[in-house]
């Protein structure tokens, strides 16, 4: 259980929230600039914040009110820099060390095990300024976990990577979310990060707290989608990879019943996560036929919510699932669509890169 | 070094003793004042910097008068040292301390600039992974600004063997207990026939301050190589 409240001013700008989330990941997801970084600071205390409570686990960090301030290294907040901030001096294994001995507990099989975990074996001996990109995030990953922490920080850890290197990095994170088991507060504007990784989305936007929810659920809510901007807006369902096809495409169970996707490197019988564009869901009121796109399901129109310009967002049920679509108003108008009226999505094979399944 | 006179190199031998006790003693001060300017706020910062920097810009006579007026045997400081057996006007000690106070603004400035160039990301990192301010200080900055200190220190060393004004108006010049180089090479251009002592000395001091300066930039540059340095 992590809880939040901060009230700060700086230059012209003001954070006011207040947010409590459930153990997992918890992503702070909004646009460059919304006070991300802000919280996060204040939660590894190298913030002070003019207002606020920051309780990890019912631990007080923070409490203007009653006088807290905790020091950042008594904080035991684990935190991964955008920029790694590895140490340049010493040797990765050092890094990785580093914060142990401030830590009372952790035993060398721990070690062992993190950088069996992070692929960082062959790099012990080596200094950070030899390392790759992908490899400074990984270090810098295992030396935050290993300084024993009781809840990781994660600022936009991926950020500085290429396309290429976070979809090598982004499978480290969910293993390290499925084993290590700390509580998670990640920061991020990559809705493809969020969706793959978070049990709980905040969604910040001018320092205020727009909506707080499990990651299905914000992000399929058409209210909140402008927030995300129409190119990122996009809801997320969980689906079980059923079989592969000959052709390469993967057959994915879903709430609505099965999709035809590209997802080659899919296992039978493997839970994944997918995110689906509501710019790429087209509503057909009667099930088409002759048409190319290989996946049309069976939803149900439950809300109908005003979008930029001349378009709306609509939240569709597909089973206990949720879509998120946005058409134009004359479209709605022309099919007549309404909230509670069943029809069906299409949702090309195609329009589904490979890093919004995961 | 035989031509040298035993007279010549007792002044080497002073300098070098007086260069190194002022080195040695205000590089721990040095260090603090620097990290002081350059990483926190405080009231009277601005006053702080500039009586670092004041011997800088002071007549080295004016510098020379001011530690006589507080550390003669009747002055402020002086008096209470005295009372603890200390004495530092017209002593090797009190060449030591001119040379020291002189130097320091040169070994500030250096140390600052390094400590300067350390990235304060680095030390938040360390501080969040259970760092205190003093480890975070011994086990990432120090480490990091040990090219600047090595520099500081070479230069500071340089300029006290150098040093003539102050050190003459605090402490005169008396061969064998505050007649450093310079004032030895003085002394010698103001007797008759002591221009060849004079210049074997001009000699031995141009020889010191450039072996400081290419052992201090060939450390330097070693260190500095380890620090940013690929494998191991």
């Amino acid at each position: 259980m992590l809880e939040i409240a901060l009230h700060h001013r700086h230059t012209g700008f003001t954070l006011d929230i207040d947010l409590k989330a459930p153990a997992g990941v918890t992503a702070l997801f909004g646009p460059s600039g919304a006070g991300k970084t802000t919280v996060v600071n204040a939660v590894a205390g190298l913030l002070r914040p003019e207002r606020g409570r920051i309780a990890v686990n019912g631990e007080v960090l923070l409490d203007t009110e009653a006088g807290i301030f905790l020091p950042p290294h008594k904080r035991r907040v684990g935190y991964v820099f955008q920029d790694a901030r590895l140490f340049p001096h010493l040797s990765v294994k050092s890094n990785l060390l580093y914060g142990r001995r401030f830590s009372k507990s952790g035993s060398d099989q721990d070690v062992t095990r993190i950088v069996e975990m992070l692929g960082l074996g062959a790099l012990l001996d080596r200094r950070p300024a030899s390392l790759s990109g992908g490899e400074k995030s990984r270090v810098a990953l295992g030396r935050a976990i290993l300084s024993n922490p009781r809840m990781l920080l994660m600022d936009e850890p991926l950020a500085a990577l290429d396309a290429a290197r976070k979809s090598e990095i982004l499978p480290y994170f969910e293993r390290l979310r499925d084993e290590v088991k700390l509580p998670i507060l990640y920061v991020s504007h990559a809705p493809a990060e969020v969706a793959r990784l978070a049990t709980t989305v905040a969604l910040i936007e001018g320092g205020q707290l727009r909506g707080i929810g499990p990651a299905r659920e914000i992000l399929s809510d058409p209210s909140l989608a402008p927030a995300l901007g129409m190119r990122e807006a996009g809801a997320v369902i969980s689906g079980r990879v059923v079989a592969q096809e000959a052709d390469g495409l993967a057959r994915i169970e879903t709430a609505g019943g099965a999709v035809l996707l590209p997802y080659p490197s899919g296992q039978p019988g493997q839970p994944l996560r997918l995110r689906i564009h509501a710019g790429d869901v087209t509503l057909a009121v009667d099930r088409p036929e002759g048409l190319s796109a290989l996946n049309i399901l069976p939803v149900v129109i439950e809300q109908i919510r005003p979008a930029e310009g001349p378009s709306v967002y609509l939240r569709l049920a597909l089973g206990d699932d949720h879509l998120l679509a946005r058409l134009t108003t004359r479209s709605v108008a022309a099919l007549g669509l309404t909230e509670g009226m069943a029809c069906h999505a299409i949702i090309k094979a195609m329009s589904v890169a490979s890093e919004d399944v995961g | 070094m035989s031509w040298l006179s035993p007279s010549d190199w007792q002044a080497v031998l002073l300098s070098l003793k007086v260069a190194g006790w002022a080195t040695a003693l205000s590089l721990p001060p040095g260090v603090f004042i620097a990290y002081a300017l350059a990483r926190w706020q405080f009231p009277g910062r601005a006053v702080v910097n500039g009586l670092v920097h004041l011997p800088l810009i002071l007549p080295p006579v004016v510098t020379g008068y001011l530690l006589l007026i507080g550390f003669a045997p009747n002055g402020v400081i002086g008096a209470a040292l005295a009372k603890l057996g200390i004495t530092l006007a017209f002593t090797w000690r009190g060449a030591a301390l001119a040379a020291a106070v002189m130097a320091f603004p040169l070994m500030v400035r250096a140390i600052r600039l390094a400590i300067e160039a350390v990235d304060p990301k680095l030390e938040q990192a360390a501080s969040t992974l259970g760092a205190s301010r003093l480890w975070v200080f011994g086990t990432i900055t120090l480490p990091l600004i040990v090219p600047g200190i090595l520099a500081g220190a070479i230069t500071a060393f340089a300029k006290a063997m150098g040093e003539f004004g102050a050190t003459i108006t605090f402490v005169s010049n008396i061969p064998g207990q505050t007649q450093t180089l310079p004032l030895a090479i003085y002394s010698q251009l103001q007797v008759p026939g002591g221009e060849a002592s004079a210049a074997r000395l001009a000699a031995v001091s141009v020889t010191l301050a450039l072996g400081a300066l290419l052992v201090s930039e060939w450390l330097a540059r070693r260190i500095a190589a380890r620090i940013a340095g690929g494998r191991g």
